[in-house]
């Protein structure tokens, strides 16, 4: 990707709503959670929403370690890579119960499925098939509007 | 992000262009019939306001007056009046026995940069019978193929370009990589392009596959009705609005020696106005008459890598762009499978040694002569921070921040550099730095005298290849002289055409009309990868934005983009 940092932020969000909403909604029924889907829901949308939030200031630190790229680019598997440590703060978050409105608790495999499933979909997305209805997206720094 | 080298490599046609390379690419683009002389009306940028008058006064000093050389009204000719006409009347162009042809759109070319800019429109839902495309060229890769295969990269070979920058496909999806992995049923590509390019070298596509796409895209939207052989002459300004465009046909295909098109817009994208040698090179060809030993590596210059294969050969190439490394690659190549003994002396006039740029933050890697770049500009020009940026800066600004990303570079490749170590190891490949004072025949040797830091090296050689790829001022360029000289274009900070962040060519607008300009003659602007294949697909994108704007088109939206990807994906039509 050749992001800037609105167009991080955009991107971002955008994709985690749709894509992410997406796949959250899906998945939601065959999590190994034990507790009424209507919880699974509430709790997996409120990571997702955790990975939005905190995700702005990733993008901040994303932006800034790009700043030492001569080409100013994100490669593609940094793209990928960078679910490893949003991934382990969000868990730490959510073994602390710092995370706002989570019921219950969310096993480990759980987790991981959803939040690699989700970043998965969204990193696909964004390196294809999210330039065919937005053509002017990856001129644009990743930004939408 | 797509060239091959440091002229970018995107070409249209160097329709008209005066120099010894554009000789030899038009002689290779298919022989045409066009019976054009030039006038050597080269004049600098003036007259920026639209005047009222058809017909400017020259003062006596005006280098263009006199310089026009008419043909009696009513001939199908160029007539005095309308040579020196800055705008031209309907009345003037039928006085003058020019038939006129109306089309809303012409885009004069016909190479890659028309290619794009029409598949977007014809995206946009405009038919094929509002888009004209004048040309000397048969197909719109032909000065591409040429060049990427005299410099060394044939339809197997690997261009400089990144996968997602495919000129047949506007949206970028599939990949070149995505397309290579399903047509020859491996994940490489795939994976090349997770790790690149880091734990890997970027991945780029096969010329050959650029073609093949092209070739197919081409027939979608219908390129060939579209498409009208001739050599474009000029452009002017209509009064009331519009453009005339004047184009001379080939040799027996019209009743008359020019052929006009009247249009409300006008694109231009004529590709490098030409290609010019170093200086010395130039002189010791023209002394000595010699165009065998000393060669460009844009013109054909197979019969060094034949003498090679018979005989032991002293080989210098100067220049350290991707042009060098490509032809670096094959004498290397030659010499590890044929088994020969080729020397290679590398002078470089700019010698990099190691990272460089003014701050942490700015800094290029480099080693061994060479600067090292993916592609021709730092990617983020093409879509990031750095377009960004420079759509933001004026004048000086802009200018020193295309210096800082500018300077010659090439990718930096494992096999390259693998085979560059074995040829400092075995003695067989040297590298130095400094500038050629002169060069002179010694014993069937052309000798150079390189001025380097520590004196004056003579250095010997059986063929000298010139890969520096030095461009000539657009001035040169037949059409874009007369838009400079009568149509109120002028130069930007870099001396291109100026050209809006929209590719308006500004100073040349007329009434409701517009010019555009695309390409590499427009280097220098508010976006800098102008002469690369995702560079004139932004440009395509700005330009039928304003169009659509305008009114001429429809905005492509994200149902339309959806729904013409779906087209392109069957190969159905737009």
């Amino acid at each position: 990707m050749l992001p800037t940092l609105g167009g991080r932020i955009q991107t971002r969000l955008v994709l985690l709503a749709v894509v992410g909403g997406l796949v959250t909604l899906i998945i939601g029924p065959i999590l190994p959670i034990s507790a009424p889907l209507s919880v699974v829901y509430r709790d997996t949308f409120v990571i997702l929403a955790a990975v939005a939030v905190l995700g702005i200031g990733w993008e901040c630190v994303y932006h800034f370690l790009m700043q030492w790229r001569w080409e100013k680019d994100w490669p593609t598997l940094f793209g990928l890579l960078t679910a490893i440590p949003e991934g382990a703060l969000i868990w730490l978050l959510l073994r602390a119960g710092a995370i706002p409105g989570i019921k219950g608790t969310v096993p480990f495999t759980a987790f991981l499925m959803d939040f690699g499933l989700v970043w998965l979909a969204v990193w696909l997305v964004a390196n294809g098939p999210m330039r065919v209805p937005f053509i002017r997206w990856r001129f644009h720094g990743g930004r939408l509007v | 992000m797509a060239n091959y080298n440091h002229p970018g490599a995107v070409s249209a046609g160097v329709t008209g262009a005066i120099s010894v390379l554009t000789c030899t690419n038009v002689d290779e683009s298919g022989g045409h019939q066009v019976t054009d002389q030039p006038t050597g009306v080269a004049g600098g940028a003036e007259s920026q306001a639209q005047p009222e008058t058809v017909q400017h006064r020259r003062p006596a000093g005006d280098p263009r007056v006199g310089a026009a050389d008419g043909t009696p009204p009513g001939s199908g000719d160029l007539t005095d009046e309308l040579l020196r006409s800055d705008q031209w009347t309907d009345e003037m162009v039928r006085a003058a026995g020019i038939p006129v042809t109306d089309v809303p759109f012409v885009s004069v070319g016909g190479g890659i940069g028309s290619f794009v800019t029409v598949d977007y429109l014809r995206i946009a839902g405009v038919a094929t019978d509002r888009i004209a495309v004048l040309s000397n060229l048969d197909f719109p890769w032909q000065t591409y193929e040429y060049l990427t295969r005299v410099s060394q990269i044939p339809r197997p070979e690997r261009i400089r370009s990144d996968s997602a920058s495919r000129p047949d496909n506007i949206w970028g999806f599939p990949s070149y990589a995505i397309a290579e992995a399903i047509g020859d049923r491996t994940l490489a590509p795939l994976w090349q392009v997770l790790i690149e390019p880091i734990w890997a070298d970027y991945y780029t596509p096969k010329a050959g596959r650029v073609f093949a796409g092209l070739e197919r895209e081409a027939k979608r939207i219908d390129f060939a009705k579209m498409l009208v052989k001739g050599q474009v002459r000029m452009v002017r300004r209509r009064q009331g609005g519009g453009y005339f465009t004047i184009l001379t046909p080939m040799a027996g295909s019209a009743q008359t020696k020019r052929l006009a098109y009247r249009s409300e817009f006008v694109h231009v994208a004529v590709g490098y106005p030409g290609l010019k040698y170093l200086p010395e090179l130039q002189d010791f060809r023209t002394a000595q008459q010699d165009f065998h030993h000393v060669v460009s590596a844009y013109e054909e210059h197979e019969h060094i890598y034949e003498a090679a294969k018979t005989k032991h050969l002293v080989v210098m190439l100067r220049g350290g762009g991707i042009v060098a490394s490509r032809v670096l690659q094959r004498l290397m190549d030659d010499r590890e499978r044929l088994g020969l003994s080729t020397e290679i002396v590398h002078l470089f006039r700019t010698y990099i040694t190691s990272s460089h740029g003014p701050n942490a933050w700015n800094r290029r890697k480099g080693a061994h002569g060479f600067a090292y770049q993916g592609f021709n500009y730092p990617k983020s020009v093409w879509g990031g921070q750095l377009k960004s940026e420079m759509r933001r800066l004026e004048g000086q600004q802009r200018a020193e921040k295309y210096k800082l990303m500018g300077g010659t570079n090439t990718p930096f490749r494992r096999r390259w550099q693998a085979q560059m170590k074995d040829g400092r190891q075995g003695g067989w490949y040297r590298t130095m730095a400094g500038a050629v004072g002169e060069m002179r025949l010694d014993h069937g040797m052309i000798v150079s005298c390189v001025k380097t830091a520590t004196g004056m090296v003579e250095v010997p050689a059986d063929f000298v290849i010139d890969c520096t790829g030095l461009e000539a001022d657009i001035a040169e360029h037949r059409v874009l002289a007369d838009l400079l000289a009568h149509s109120g274009a002028s130069r930007n900070p870099i001396g291109r055409l100026d050209v809006e962040r929209d590719f308006e060519l500004r100073g040349a607008g007329s009434g409701s009309g517009v010019m555009y300009a695309s390409g590499a003659a427009t280097l220098g602007g508010y976006f800098p990868g102008v002469d690369t294949f995702l560079g004139l697909q932004v440009a395509a994108q700005e330009i039928v934005d304003d169009l659509a704007r305008r009114g001429f088109c429809r905005r492509i939206g994200p149902l339309r983009s959806t729904r013409q990807w779906l087209r392109w994906a069957r190969n159905k039509q737009p």
